[in-house]
């Protein structure tokens, strides 16, 4: 048994920019706004950075193939730069090739890079794209939503939870969501909304209405990372370090093998056993101060809250409805406003979520603070429910 | 004997009332407010000739797998290739091996009537059996007497020289170049002649020639015919032409007009699929087919008639309906509009041939695996077992997914992606002999799919990549046809 990343690996910085329709901007303006707040709060020159890696998912409509995009926007001084893509837990990805670099010893100082550049395709949504030349014969046609969407219609078959209560647990989520992100001079979408409003929404796949999908934004983010050691030499006394990193992904399983039952991520739960083991996590419900969830679609936000053991399986609903994710409840959900609000530059995604645990860890989410958190956990997603990546990341402070 | 040993049918689910068009066209064409009676069939978007026909064939075959099939034919003036053998895709959709000779058979309103002949007597001299297969999808310009008359279509017969239960008995055929319509190679629609003309020079002319040869050629006379099935779109034309060959007026055969119009080359098979549904053991057919002159087939059904395996046939296709009224999807399904289809519809749809062929029997004929081991069916067949208790490397045998029922697991109605007829329903289904896979949805109603419908996996449209006129084709999940 391995020994695992447990307080192996500190944060030494991290950076986000505005996410957004950022009209203004092209991936590197991003890259760079993300980057300047990472290198200030890690207090380091870019000459120390040993290694880097890139995350992009759809690059064909932004910044191209390979690590080049990001070594040049930054200048960095001809070290390795690794681009990374799987799906839109691409940005999770990039944060374990640094977090690996520094717990081998092949690097001191590693940054990890997210970016995606969403808004130049025309059109709303995620751009649609081929999948090769045999995956375009077989594969059926449909849109992310429509995807996720088939979790609710399995979740209410297996759990005998009609879809009326379905649609106003979602629908709780996502208001949840929007009075957190509120409160984030970042977000994406700053703007509370009203349970009818969600419920009142266009369809877009059913059940999913417009307002239980996540906003597709520009954005970036990035994470410095090295030795609780090095760290500490630089003068880092309050010190963030890596308690677990883990990635489940699908073997054809789920799509192909009539076991699953189409209503949770088989990953989920195995990257997030994983996670707690590496992590000496028990009891998660309990243990688990607050956590990011790859929440694309409300109806995924849900189904996590139990394929991450937080919530009892077919129970999520319920914890929603009673307040249990909110702001003020046991175990904040989305506290930055997630997917749904701060937004998803696919690229960043996973970043960003690690820079709100960090920060709140380190007391400076300013009026979205939570009191004390010990741990924080990210868990970030890529592909559908029946054939996906999942990571589960999660942080806290040095020797909790 | 040679003759017919099964019969499938097939008809598109949706039906276009006649009043929907003329109440968008009559202002136009004050010709066609006379035709507002009864109603036209239409395809769903993503139907063509070959996949009418495909689904004809299967419901001919109804689930059983002949080893003695020696040609399969498809006749049709409507096929999607010109040059890439439709046939040769029907063949590989039925999954019935490569042994045989495959052949299509176009270019004439009796292009069905002429290769049946053919095939009658190949399979008379060559043994085994034979796939006869027909399917049409016409297209015609708005606010015309076509639109009002045509309809879309398809049939399959099984010919073989064992257990048939219609014996051919003859034919008569009579070649003229009477040119009533025609359509000029590349031409998108029918270009006609006066209609009177065509009335009394023609079908009163011609077709008593060919009943005349036929019945000399058989001995028979006009007399012991008991069903005349003959198509035309010319009021009572079938009536009045066998009248004047001395059949009996009431052996005179509905041709469908009102249900769902005239289906082309495909008609007169489709009017004889229907006759045999409902003909008496030990009666003689005439079947008519027309177009630069005619044929007349006669067969006499036998015992077996009574005791066949039941099928949908026309009749089934024809009960299992949905009227569709809104017009512009007629104009929309059948590329007589301009529509933007949105950003989303721009992507690519370039087929990669060597992937194509490499995985033909996996994408068009719905090949998936069995595991020789641990028996776990699966799609796509791969190398490696999907059971994860299995594992097993190399050991999956073919096995085809197409006639076992598809349940519904989960399903969603999609708004946001590129569909011609949104929203776009697709789901997990699961197999009835094992298996699953996420499928798109045809001929579904909004509204009406739920977790645990029983499904059927049928051959269509997935895409057509307009930029390079070539049309991917696969399997979707649709309700099942039940009449």
């Amino acid at each position: 048994m391995a020994s695992g990343i447990r307080d192996k690996v500190a944060i030494l910085g991290m950076g986000c920019s505005k996410f957004g329709e950022r009209w203004d901007c092209d991936a590197e303006d991003l890259i760079v706004e993300a980057y300047q707040e990472a290198i200030l709060d890690a207090g380091i020159e870019t000459s120390q950075i040993d290694a880097a890696w890139f995350a992009t998912a759809i690059e064909e409509v932004h910044v191209g193939k390979s690590g080049v995009p990001l070594s040049v926007a930054l200048r960095l001084p001809n070290i390795p730069v690794t681009r990374v893509e799987n799906f839109c837990a691409s940005g999770t990805e990039a944060f374990r090739g640094a977090v690996y670099a520094v717990a081998s010893g092949a690097a001191d100082i590693a940054l990890a890079v997210g970016v995606e550049k969403l808004k130049d395709t025309g059109y709303g949504g995620l751009p649609q794209r081929g999948a090769g030349p045999l995956n375009d014969m077989i594969r059926n046609n449909g849109s992310a939503p429509g995807g996720f969407a088939q979790l609710a219609t399995a979740y209410s078959e297996k759990h005998g939870v009609d879809m009326e209560t379905i649609k106003k647990a979602i629908g709780t989520i996502s208001v949840k969501s929007h009075a957190n992100g509120a409160k984030n001079p970042k977000a994406h979408l700053q703007k509370e909304i009203p349970l009818d409003t969600v419920l009142k929404a266009p369809m877009i796949a059913a059940p999913l209405g417009l307002f239980d999908c996540c906003g597709v934004s520009d954005g970036s983010a990035a994470a410095i990372v090295t030795t609780p050691e090095i760290a500490k030499s630089l003068g880092k006394d309050n010190r963030i370090t890596v308690k677990a990193l883990q990635l489940a992904v699908s073997n054809g399983v789920e799509s192909g093998h009539n076991s699953w039952d189409g209503s949770y991520f088989l990953t989920t739960r195995k990257a997030a056993e994983r996670a707690y083991k590496e992590a000496g996590i028990e009891k998660p419900r309990d243990q688990i101060s607050m956590f990011e969830c790859h929440d694309c679609f409300s109806i995924t936000e849900m189904v996590t809250m139990e394929d991450l053991y937080i919530s009892n399986e077919g129970e999520a609903w319920r914890d929603v409805l009673d307040g249990f994710y909110n702001a003020d409840g046991q175990v904040p959900c989305q506290i930055d406003g997630g997917l749904k609000c701060f937004g998803h530059p696919i690229g960043a995604s996973g970043l960003r979520m690690l820079y709100e645990m960090y920060g709140q860890l380190l007391g400076r989410a300013g009026p979205r603070q939570l009191d004390n958190p010990t741990f924080g956990m990210t868990h970030n997603l890529g592909g559908q429910p029946h054939q996906n990546v999942s990571s589960v990341a999660i942080i806290g402070h040095e020797g909790a | 004997m040679v003759g017919i040993k099964a019969y499938g049918g097939y008809v598109p689910r949706r039906r276009l009332p006649r009043s929907v068009i003329v109440e968008a066209n009559g202002w136009f064409n004050a010709g066609i407010k006379g035709y507002s009676k009864g109603e036209r069939s239409m395809c769903n978007w993503d139907e063509d000739a070959l996949t009418m026909a495909v689904e004809a064939c299967r419901d001919c075959l109804n689930q059983e797998r002949p080893d003695d099939i020696k040609a399969i034919y498809l006749a049709s003036t409507t096929l999607p290739f010109t040059d890439r053998q439709n046939s040769g895709v029907l063949g590989t959709a039925l999954n019935l091996g490569q042994n045989m000779m495959t052949m299509d058979i176009t270019s004439s309103q009796r292009a069905a009537t002429s290769g049946l002949l053919n095939a009658l007597s190949v399979v008379k001299g060559a043994g085994g059996s034979a796939l006869f297969a027909t399917g049409e999808h016409r297209r015609s310009q708005t606010a015309t007497t076509n639109e009002v008359m045509y309809g879309d279509g398809g049939a399959a017969l099984l010919l073989s020289n064992d257990d048939v239960v219609a014996e051919f008995v003859g034919a008569g055929q009579i070649a003229v170049d009477f040119v009533d319509h025609y359509r000029g190679q590349n031409a998108d629609f029918d270009y006609n002649w006066e209609e009177r003309w065509i009335r009394d020079e023609g079908f009163m002319k011609i077709v008593p020639e060919a009943v005349k040869a036929a019945l000399d050629n058989t001995g028979l006379s006009a007399g012991d015919i008991d069903h005349f099935a003959m198509p035309g779109t010319i009021r009572n034309i079938a009536g009045m032409v066998s009248k004047a060959c001395g059949i009996a007026p009431e052996a005179a055969r509905d041709n469908l007009h009102n249900v769902m119009g005239e289906a082309g080359a495909a008609h007169s098979l489709v009017m004889l699929v229907d006759c045999l549904q409902d003909a008496k053991p030990g009666q003689t057919i005439m079947v008519i087919g027309w177009g630069q002159g005619c044929d007349a087939l006669i067969f006499k059904t036998t015992d077996k008639l009574s005791t066949m395996s039941n099928r949908q046939g026309i009749k089934g296709h024809l009960a299992h309906r949905k009227e569709e009224t809104n017009y512009n999807k007629f104009l929309a399904f059948n590329g007589l509009v301009q529509q933007d289809g949105g950003l989303r519809s721009e992507t690519d749809k370039q087929t990669a041939l060597t992937t194509l062929y490499r995985n033909r029997e996996m994408v068009i004929g719905f090949v998936g695996g069995k595991c020789s081991q641990c028996g776990t069916v699966q799609y796509p067949k791969a190398r490696i077992c999907v059971n994860p208790n299995c594992g097993a490397i190399n050991t999956q045998d073919d096995h085809r997914m197409a006639e076992t029922s598809a349940t519904i697991q989960s399903w969603t109605a999609d708004n946001l992606t590129y569909a011609p007829d949104p929203p776009h329903h697709f789901g997990m289904v699961a197999f009835g002999e094992g298996g699953r896979m996420m499928a798109d949805f045809t001929d579904v109603d909004e509204g009406a799919v739920a977790v645990g419908d029983e499904f059927r996996m049928v051959f269509r449209i997935k895409a057509a990549d307009e930029k390079r006129n070539f049309n991917k084709y696969f399997w979707k999940a649709a309700p099942k046809v039940s009449a």
